[in-house]
């Protein structure tokens, strides 16, 4: 389909073409008249920063309730005066009031500190008298693709934009320059797509392709690359201000590299730009997104995050929406919305309420302003690897299954029961269990406060009824034992009781303050026993179980925790082994006089035993049960039988095995998604928050007169009033082909990424108060291609790099930098300094030592061993990593927002968004380049890569050296500087060989020990000054 | 796949070849070779804005000593019985008047006043009040002038000294050292003309970081941004020595060979921004012998070391920092920022405020009297002070004196100046009887910085600089020169 598409539209653009250049023909042979004024490049400008502060968009200091941005109100006539009559200057009021030399009449007035220059005054007033021609603000207009100029026919043209830039520079009379030698353009081009420098290999076969379409084919390969998505990145992170802490006090470290993982993928994949934008300011709002979805959105999270102590947490809330907005309108829309947080726009027609309805958007994000999530702050999602995904599906898949099983019927039949039992027996034999401990069955149970109590089948005397603050239960039991060594208090849940614990208490605790026992033999005096020790399988903080026998009365066993639902058991071991006389009965007094009301036992069960060693029972199944399943079932008594019955049908409908594995997987589930990486990420409150206008944008004073709306700037447009009112709705009006903006906006960066400088220079700023496109009709010809090509970034990429006048020579002449010192005209091909990120990946990448490894948090290269130090006061350190990460791409480095990493410089603070890239020359960066260990390293390295790789002869390396950093082979002259750099370096080393090896230690990567030191370190040298060479650190 | 590659790839195609054949013909460069031709670009940092200075400057560089945590006003400098008298008792309403308070005192229940920690007695001629715990700034108070009645808005600490720094609360606006690069230019090649040092108390109690935008150029471009000398051990300036096994003659050889290389480079491409880079080079090389040499104290006779009190031979103290200053200043440097941590007292007042008096105390009054003795101070401004005040009620229990402190307070904080331009011996403003709302004469922080751009001859609404379509300046869209305190 494209193909039809294209061959239909370059036949429109033929035809047309071929339409303008019979029009040129006739204006070329027109009166010649002074062109007439341009109100867009040469009028609005002078208004604007001269009238606009009282006259323009800002109503509160507008004066004179005069406008004179909208064309109706400059041209309205009042009280018999009219501000602009076109085509007469003498009675336009602009132009007596600018003329005049009053004080009070004189505009701009005096006291304003504006004026005008005469030069000023004389457009104005010619404008005038030339009709007063009023256009609108180019950017606000939708741009319409525009007819490929004459200049489309040219041979030098290979693509529109070359038609574009060529008419331009026809009218300008100056020629373009020619195709860049291809050494030039290869590397170019690599270090534009890829961010490295060409192979030896990739540059001959560059050189040796002699097909019309070689350099498409390098652009192809190059694209194509997962190099290309990191170095896309680079401006993105800038604009996203990007970074792994959070900045503010403290600089908490954040997780947000999936994001950045995501963003390398997505533009890998060559997402369209929509969706790019929709996935990134609305992922989160897509029906069932998927985690890839909800990461993209980490875009609005980026920003910085204050948790400083102190701090009043809704004012950073308030920061962190009003950093969305000023991001969301830099990035997409090019403007400085900013401006209108505090009052109307003083010169673009945005009012305070546009600013505020537009951060309705994002000020629904469940978020309280403070940092709530270790580092990160919610809403926050979990990033499972494979690995823990692969464990949380397993883990997922039993807990579903046991809880099914749950859910089945139990089957209580006689049939099912002998099976059970006979399972069971069998699961005791093999098991070894023996019956330790043996129930108390008791005669009589009292409860000093009228409780009253039941003996359940299972042994256990349950307690309803009255419930005393405070009770003492008296238990006689008989005991059927010769001997007996300690006594067993479970303590077990009921559903009845408080939190389904273990009393009719508050909280379902009880505390056991006191236990008394005394053996009744059937003749004789009672004997009391006395406790000497106590083990319990569960004590709460404060309340050990010794605290059941000790002497005060108040303090006891208690076992509040999470869990109120597992019983509880304490073993409390006699001072001696009593002997049981037979007929004797036991007597147990439980108390609980604790001052915590209502805290008394609502089940338990009582045990002996006669075990010399007494200890806490580990196995699953009661002793009493293995006690009755050891016992043929004729012979088992009465109490035993009912008391195994009981536990079959327990077992069959509670199943606590399966409760005891499902307690369990949870508890896996629950510490292995604690493991998980977290992410931050947009998620709307359910309730959504009130927005109103801040008064001078302050948090703290909301305008609650009038309640906004989310909406956008309504001079640029309106969504549909049944449009919904959220981010999604806000993307289809960014990303919908009638915005005038957003694409401008897009194709202008790319521009800009390529050329150094955009078509609009002001990057961030397409306002009024913005600069005028050197060549609107090119900006607004890819404008319109972007959403035709069906947003396709990678498609206006390989646009602007195929053309010629991409492709041109960045050679200049000294008349050409007096005319066009930045290359507005683009003349010449693009020639500047690259970005610091990239020096030192160019660097790492000629010694060979770059580690291709995509992806992860980030990592911390070569730095100064204190560099973090100065600034925390000594409390956070930097560590160095060690090894493969030394050497990853600059994107991964560790980004800490308050220092960011020395070695880069140039770069932006990631404080907030940035669009626009610095690019200054100062003593520091040659510092960095020429000292730093990360560049010194590479320069040894560098220089035994070339002394193994080479053939030996000196000019043999030295060349291939000087051809890796630069593309090309030296000239002689060059050659010979560097050679004699070389003999001279190897005398110095050899006669300082201790210098030679101090070299050679710099940095971690060990030097080869089969080259001498002195030699090796006078390759390093001279590598040095290769590296630091204006052509090596420039892309040209 | 886009809609145009197929053609773009078919006129290439048709097209590469006939371009190359065109021959089209490239000026020859040749007569580009002229090596200042195009060394005055923009570049160069050393020239001042056309039109600048606006007037003549009473001083013409700044030394600013950044008391950073928010040193206690009351304690250290106010006079007010009222206080003492109602020692213990709940603040008035009327005097807090609802204003906001951090969230660390906003619930406490009680806002009782607690009088200053120490004396604060009348000193010198002009009679300004001083703590005892400030005897050497005491002995000089005739030589500055206090200002009583500074105000920001900002309670927390980073908001308050990006406010003092770069007037915005918010990131990204240029610091004031940058600005003047920015408008003044520079009055020595061989130094950064804005030059940063850090110290902090001894106990390194509290938690103020020192971001490097404090210092940075914000908008404008980095070549402006301070240059940050460090002191815990390294290189005074980063990556300022060469590597091991380089020593200086071996790196001027080296750094001759790049000159050539880059020269020939420049004569085949005619970009000017290769000649610029040259003297880059050149500048850090410069950098290398002078940096070392600002630093090298052993020149310092005893006399001047003792004046600066025993700290000045540990490294990254605040009383080495303030010699350094001294040295900078000579040197031509336009403006100094010193930034010392440690007056954050919320919890450690009557013990931790005089360890942080008396590591100050000594220093910041020697620097003014060596600056005096040299001739210096008429033409340097000194700045003492911090991001905002203290509460004159208690944080904590003020029956428990080793656990209590003051809040944050930005209504009102007290700072000196001396030197270039400013009148000694004088006092200005006026808080109220509790040291908690202005009452007479009140300073911003915008105000405060419009008067240091005066001194230095410039009108603070013209430095302007251009970004995002908007002409911004340090003081925003305030400030006014407090014109009774100059000379």
């Amino acid at each position: 389909m494209p193909m039809v598409q294209t061959n239909f539209a370059f036949t429109q653009y033929a035809l047309v073409s071929a339409i303008l250049l019979l029009i040129f023909v006739r204006e070329g042979q027109a009166d010649p008249a002074p062109p007439p004024l341009d109100f867009q490049k040469q009028i609005r400008s002078i208004l604007s920063d001269n009238c606009y502060h009282c006259h323009g968009p800002d109503e509160k200091t507008r004066a004179a309730d005069l406008r004179l941005d909208v064309k109706d109100a400059a041209f309205t006539t009042a009280d018999g005066r009219t501000i602009i009559a076109p085509g007469k200057p003498d009675e336009s009021e602009l132009i007596k009031r600018i003329l005049s030399t009053d004080p009070e009449e004189q505009m701009p007035p005096p006291k304003s500190g504006r004026k005008l220059s005469s030069a000023q005054i004389e457009l104005l007033r010619n404008w005038v008298s030339q009709g007063a021609v009023w256009k609108d603000h180019w950017a606000f207009v939708p741009p319409v693709s525009p007819t490929l100029p004459a200049e489309a026919f040219d041979p030098r043209v290979s693509n529109p934009i070359d038609a574009f830039v060529l008419a331009r520079l026809n009218l300008e009379k100056i020629s373009p320059s020619r195709t860049a030698p291809r050494e030039k353009l290869i590397r170019r081009l690599t270090l534009d797509l890829n961010g490295l420098p060409p192979t030896l290999h990739e540059i001959d076969d560059y050189l040796a392709d002699s097909s019309a379409d070689a350099a498409d084919r390098v652009i192809d390969r190059l694209m194509a690359s997962p190099r290309y998505g990191e170095q896309m990145a680079v401006p993105w992170l800038d604009a996203a201000r990007y970074a792994d802490t959070n900045g503010y006090q403290n600089d908490g470290t954040r997780t947000m590299w999936p994001w950045r993982d995501w963003l390398i993928n997505a533009l890998n994949a060559n997402i369209p730009f929509d969706r790019f934008t929709k996935l990134q300011l609305a992922g989160d709002l897509l029906p069932e997104a998927s985690p890839d979805e909800l990461v993209a959105t980490g875009f609005h999270r980026n920003h910085m995050l204050n948790g400083e102590g102190g701090r009043i947490a809704e004012e950073s809330r308030v920061e962190y929406c009003v950093d969305r907005v000023d991001t969301t309108s830099t990035v997409w829309l090019g403007l400085t919305m900013g401006c209108s947080r505090c009052h109307d726009h003083k010169y673009d027609p945005f009012t305070q309420k546009d600013y505020y309805s537009l951060y309705g958007y994002f000020n629904n994000i469940e978020e309280v302003g403070s940092v709530d999530r270790g580092g990160n702050a919610n809403p926050v999602i979990k990033m499972p690897t494979p690995e823990q995904n692969a464990r949380r599906d397993e883990i997922q898949k039993q807990i579903a299954s046991l809880e099914e099983q749950l859910r089945q019927e139990p089957d209580l039949s006689e049939p099912a029961r002998l099976e059970w039992e006979k399972s069971l027996k069998l699961k005791v034999e093999e098991s070894g269990l023996k019956p330790r401990w043996k129930p108390l069955v008791p005669n009589q149970v009292e409860s000093k406060g009228a409780a009253e109590t039941q003996t359940l089948a299972d042994f256990s005397v349950f307690v309803t009824g009255a419930n005393p603050e405070k009770d003492s239960y008296r238990i006689t039991a008989p005991i059927e034992t010769s001997s007996i060594t300690a006594l067993r208090v479970e303590a077990i849940p009921h559903p009845d009781f408080t939190n389904g614990g273990f009393a009719r208490s508050d909280s379902g605790n009880f505390v056991l303050t006191n236990i008394k026992i005394v053996l009744h033999p059937p003749k004789g005096e009672p004997i009391p026993l006395k406790i000497a020790s106590a083990v319990a399988d569960f004590e709460q903080g404060g309340h050990p179980v010794r605290q059941a026998f000790d002497d005060q009365s108040e303090t006891g066993w208690a076992v509040y925790s999470d869990d109120m639902k597992t019983e509880r058991q304490a073993v409390f071991t006699f001072d001696q082994p009593a002997n049981v006389e037979p007929g004797t009965t036991i007597e147990i007094t439980l108390e609980h006089q604790s001052r915590h009301k209502f805290h008394n036992l609502g089940r338990f069960r009582l045990s002996v035993t006669s075990e010399s060693q007494p200890s806490l029972p580990d196995n699953d199944i009661p002793d009493y049960v293995v006690e009755a399943v050891g016992i043929p079932a004729v012979q088992r008594s009465t109490q035993l039988t009912s008391a195994l019955n009981d536990y079959f049908k327990e077992s069959a409908t509670k199943r606590p095995d399966i409760r005891r594995t499902l307690d369990q997987a949870k508890k896996d589930l629950s510490s292995l998604e604690e493991a998980m990486t977290e992410t931050m990420v947009l998620k709307d409150r359910e309730k959504p928050r009130e927005t109103y206008v801040l008064i001078r944008g302050q948090y703290d004073n909301p305008d609650k007169s009038q309640l906004l709306e989310p909406r956008v700037p309504t001079s640029l447009g309106q969504l549909p009033s049944d449009a919904p009112k959220n981010r999604l709705s806000l993307v289809h009006w960014l990303t919908d082909a009638k915005n005038p903006l957003t694409a401008r906006v897009a194709v202008n960066r790319w521009w800009q990424q390529f050329f150094g400088l955009g078509l609009v220079r002001t990057t961030e700023d397409f306002g009024s108060q913005g600069e005028l496109p050197s060549h609107q009709e090119l900006l607004d010809w890819l404008a319109v291609e972007l959403p035709v090509s069906g947003w396709d970034v990678k498609g206006i990429h390989r646009l602007i790099v195929s053309s010629n006048t991409y492709q041109q020579d960045s050679k200049v002449s000294k008349e050409l930098v007096d005319r066009d010192p930045e290359n507005r005209l683009l003349t010449r091909g693009p020639r500047y300094r690259m970005g610091s990120l990239a020096l030192r990946d160019q660097a790492i990448d000629l010694a060979g030592l770059y580690v291709d490894v995509m992806g992860g948090p980030g990592v911390n290269p070569y730095q100064p061993a204190n560099i973090w130090t100065d600034f925390s006061l000594g409390k956070i350190k930097y560590e160095q990593d060690k090894g493969a990460s030394l050497y990853r791409r600059s994107i991964y480095t560790f980004w800490r927002r308050s220092v960011g990493p020395s070695m880069f410089f140039d770069t932006s603070t990631r404080q907030f968004c940035t669009v626009r890239p610095q690019r200054t020359n100062t003593p520091l960066q040659a510092l960095t380049m020429l000292n730093d260990t990360t560049f010194v390293e590479a320069a040894r390295i560098f220089a035994e890569r070339i002394l193994k790789e080479s053939s030996p002869e000196p000019e043999a390396c030295l060349r291939m050296g000087f051809r890796l950093a630069t593309a090309r082979t030296p000239k002689p002259e060059e050659l010979d500087i560097l050679l004699s750099r070389l003999g001279r370096a190897q005398a110095h080393f050899q006669a300082n060989e201790d210098k030679a090896k101090e070299l050679l230690a710099v940095g971690d990567h060990p030097a080869d020990p089969s080259i001498p030191p002195a030699e090796l370190a006078a390759y390093a040298v001279v590598m040095n000054v290769i590296m630091n060479l204006d052509e090596v650190v420039t892309k040209e | 796949m886009h809609p145009f590659l197929a053609m773009q790839r078919e006129m290439t195609r048709r097209h590469l070849l006939q371009h190359s054949a065109a021959g089209i013909g490239m000026a020859a460069v040749g007569s580009l070779l002229a090596r200042d031709g195009y060394a005055a670009n923009s570049n160069s940092s050393s020239a001042a804005l056309p039109g600048l200075p606006h007037f003549a400057p009473k001083a013409k560089r700044v030394i600013y000593l950044l008391m950073s945590g928010a040193p206690s006003q009351l304690d250290l400098f106010e006079n007010k019985p009222m206080v003492h008298k109602m020692r213990g008792n709940e603040l008035p309403s009327s005097v807090q008047m609802g204003q906001r308070l951090t969230t660390m005192t906003a619930s406490q229940a009680q806002k009782r006043l607690l009088p200053p920690i120490a004396p604060v007695r009348q000193r010198g001629q002009s009679g300004a009040w001083v703590t005892d715990m400030l005897p050497h700034v005491a002995s000089i108070a005739d030589e500055l002038c206090f200002i009583k009645s500074m105000h920001t808005e900002a309670i927390n600490h980073a908001p308050a000294m990006t406010m003092l720094l770069t007037g915005a609360e918010q990131p990204g606006r240029p610091s004031t050292g940058a600005w003047l690069s920015y408008g003044l230019g520079s009055e020595n090649d061989d130094l950064p003309t804005f030059c940063v040092m850090t110290s902090r108390d001894r106990e390194g109690s509290c938690g103020q970081l020192f971001f490097d935008y404090y210092w940075g150029s914000g908008f404008l471009p980095t070549k402006y941004q301070g240059v940050k000398f460090r002191s815990e051990g390294g290189d005074p300036v980063l990556y300022l020595t060469n590597p091991p096994g380089i020593d200086g003659s071996l790196r001027r050889e080296l750094l001759d060979d790049l000159n050539r290389l880059n020269q020939i480079k420049l004569e085949a491409t005619g970009d000017p921004e290769i000649s610029t880079r040259i003297s880059q080079y050149e500048m850090a090389y410069r950098m290398q012998t002078s940096v070392p040499d600002l630093v090298d104290l052993s020149t310092e006779p005893q006399h001047v070391l003792d004046l600066y009190g025993k700290d000045v031979t540990r490294p990254g103290s605040f009383a080495r920092n303030c010699l350094l200053a001294r040295r900078l200043a000579e040197r031509g440097v336009r403006f100094i920022q010193l930034l010392h941590s440690g007056w954050d007292q919320h919890q450690n007042l009557p013990t931790q405020l005089k360890e942080q008096c008396f590591d100050t105390d000594q220093p910041s009054a020697a620097l003014v009297q060596d600056l005096r003795q040299r001739g210096l101070l008429d033409e340097t401004l000194v700045v003492w002070g911090g991001e905002f005040g203290r509460t004159v009620f208690c944080q904590g229990d003020i029956d428990n004196k080793t656990r209590h402190g003051r809040d944050h307070h930005p209504r009102c904080f007290t700072i000196w100046m001396a030197g270039g331009g400013i009148k000694p011996g004088m006092t200005y403003g006026e808080t109220d009887d509790f040291s908690y709302n202005v009452a007479r004469d009140p300073v911003h922080i915008h105000d405060l910085q419009a008067t240091v751009l005066h001194l230095l001859g410039i009108n603070h609404e013209e430095l302007t600089y251009r970004y995002q379509g908007r002409r911004f300046r340090l003081t925003d869209i305030a400030g006014k020169v407090v014109s009774p305190i100059l000379v």
